[in-house]
């Protein structure tokens, strides 16, 4: 299958002017590549950098050094020197991102949440919502509160309206970042069948579980970033 | 929360070298950008950075001291703002633009009816049928959740978020492209800011409109902007996507900015 995702040579430090300039290493010399169609796993401890690369990939942190190769269409996207326009365009076709946690807008339903990537991809909207509601139908989100903004929701039901919104679109490269921390063992297996989809599709996924059990069903290959560690561990 | 991004292949403002002293006192110096359809650009930075004044050049209420502002007018060509003649200027101000004051009663007319703020602003561009004003206006007020009851009383009986909200209908009733905002929500209780900026963020997005605002509110600035430019003394410190400078601040300015947000 075709690459759709490639890292070379990626480090980052975080400076930090505040604290006398001290240097914050993150990561040194990323390689990975990731193929269509492909669910492949950062592993590792807590705080080598596995969502700080994600994080880099999205275009949310900046990469100072190396390459974050994005396969758009049928031309290659560098991350690291896209103007903000290009990443904004890559954000709305290309790459999703699926975080631990939602940013509630005030007075924004869960239903519009959920819809609003396929409307900005130009999807009817009355089409558009009904599949918001499938899917959090689907992801056991309660009738009564799709058409309530999420800011009141538990924590559970706010990361479910999450992922539906992370999946609901098609995109062809998609970042999960612990997307199944905080849920019961049914909506697990309706994330473990969701990335099972995309992978049929032909999505490229790269994710951080933590999760043994859900890692095992739907990791192809599992890359330990103790190999890309800033400081390595004594 | 990504907003949506309109492309159709040119920017619509383009940002030079702007500079402006007033006197020997730095107003802004070397601000150069620019702003696509679609987009909506935050300038932030704290009182006296200059954000005030770059808006103003921008939108042709102050003339830089050196630089060049260009704007690419409905039939495709990028003209030099301050080489417009008045009358050209005048109409794309009326037309083509909008400016959002701080202050509403700086942007309304205080005077005459809440219809009449809405209805003026198409009579300049040439409407002239009564019921077909009233009608635009009445939607207007509505879009903007002002009963439409209250379409005949004055501004000065309106609480100040309805008032903010009237000043945006009266600059969106004409279809315009770039609107320039100065601080939208400042002086709002918090629960009439969220409203407010909902109400901007779906307009902006339903409409396509490109915007620059002005803020010192970085939360204002997450929440409606794609791009941010931030200000300190007149000088650019930094610029890049919101969420990457907002989350991955280089400068030390910003990292200070950044990290004086109070979290609730």
């Amino acid at each position: 299958m075709p690459t759709r995702l490639c890292l070379n040579g990626v480090s980052k430090n975080f400076v930090m002017h505040l604290q006398g300039g001290a240097v914050l290493p993150v990561v040194a010399e990323v390689e990975l590549a990731v193929a269509a169609g492909e669910c492949v796993v950062l592993g590792g401890r807590s705080g080598i950098g596995k969502s700080s690369v994600l994080k880099m990939i999205y275009g949310n942190y900046r990469c100072e050094e190396g390459q974050i190769l994005i396969t758009d269409g049928d031309r290659i996207v560098n991350v690291a020197t896209a103007s903000p326009r290009e990443i904004l365009a890559l954000r709305k076709e290309t790459i999703g991102y699926v975080s631990q946690f939602l940013r509630a807008i005030p007075r924004v339903s869960a239903r519009d949440i959920v819809a609003e990537p396929l409307i900005e991809r130009g999807v009817e909207r009355d089409d558009a919502v009904s599949r918001a509601e499938d899917m959090l139908a689907r992801l056991n989100v309660p009738e009564k509160l799709w058409g309530l903004p999420p800011a009141t929701f538990s924590g559970g039901e706010q990361q479910r309206v999450n992922i539906a919104r992370g999946f609901i679109a098609d995109f062809p490269i998609l970042l999960l970042d612990e997307p199944t921390a905080s849920l019961d063992a049914a909506n697990r297996a309706v994330v473990v069948d969701l990335v099972k989809e995309k992978k049929a599709s032909g999505a490229a996924l790269l994710g951080i579980l933590h999760d043994a059990d859900v890692r095992e069903r739907i990791a192809d290959r599992v890359i330990d970033m103790e190999a890309f560690a800033a400081e390595k561990a004594a | 929360m990504n907003l949506p991004v309109f492309d159709d292949g040119a920017p619509l403002l383009r940002a030079s070298g702007v500079t402006r002293y007033y006197g020997t006192r730095i107003g802004c110096t070397d601000v150069s950008f620019e702003l696509w359809p679609g987009e909506v650009l935050a300038v932030v930075g704290e009182s006296g950075s200059g954000k005030t004044t770059l808006l103003n050049c921008l939108s042709t209420r102050l003339v830089p001291t050196s630089g060049v502002v260009e704007y690419r007018m409905r039939d495709g060509a990028m003209r030099d703002l301050f080489q417009l003649n008045e009358a050209e200027r005048r109409l794309l101000m009326r037309t083509d633009w909008g400016f959002v004051h701080q202050n509403p009663a700086d942007g309304l007319r205080m005077t005459v009816s809440a219809g009449a703020n809405v209805g003026e602003r198409l009579m300049a561009v040439g409407a002239r049928n009564y019921g077909a004003i009233r009608g635009e206006a009445e939607s207007w007020l509505d879009k903007v959740e002002i009963d439409t009851g209250r379409i005949d009383d004055d501004p000065r009986g309106f609480s100040g978020g309805m008032r903010q909200r009237l000043q945006i209908a009266r600059n969106l009733v004409t279809g315009p492209r770039l609107i320039f905002m100065d601080e939208p929500t400042g002086g709002l209780d918090v629960s009439v800011q969220a409203r407010l900026l909902d109400l901007l963020r779906q307009l902006v997005g339903e409409f396509g409109l490109s915007a620059v605002v002005v803020t010192h509110d970085l939360a204002v600035a997450r929440l409606l902007s794609h791009r941010m430019i931030v200000m300190r003394g007149g000088n650019v410190i930094e610029t890049g996507l919101t969420d990457q400078v907002l989350d991955d601040p280089r400068a030390p300015y910003t990292q200070l900015l950044v990290s004086s947000i109070l979290q609730v």
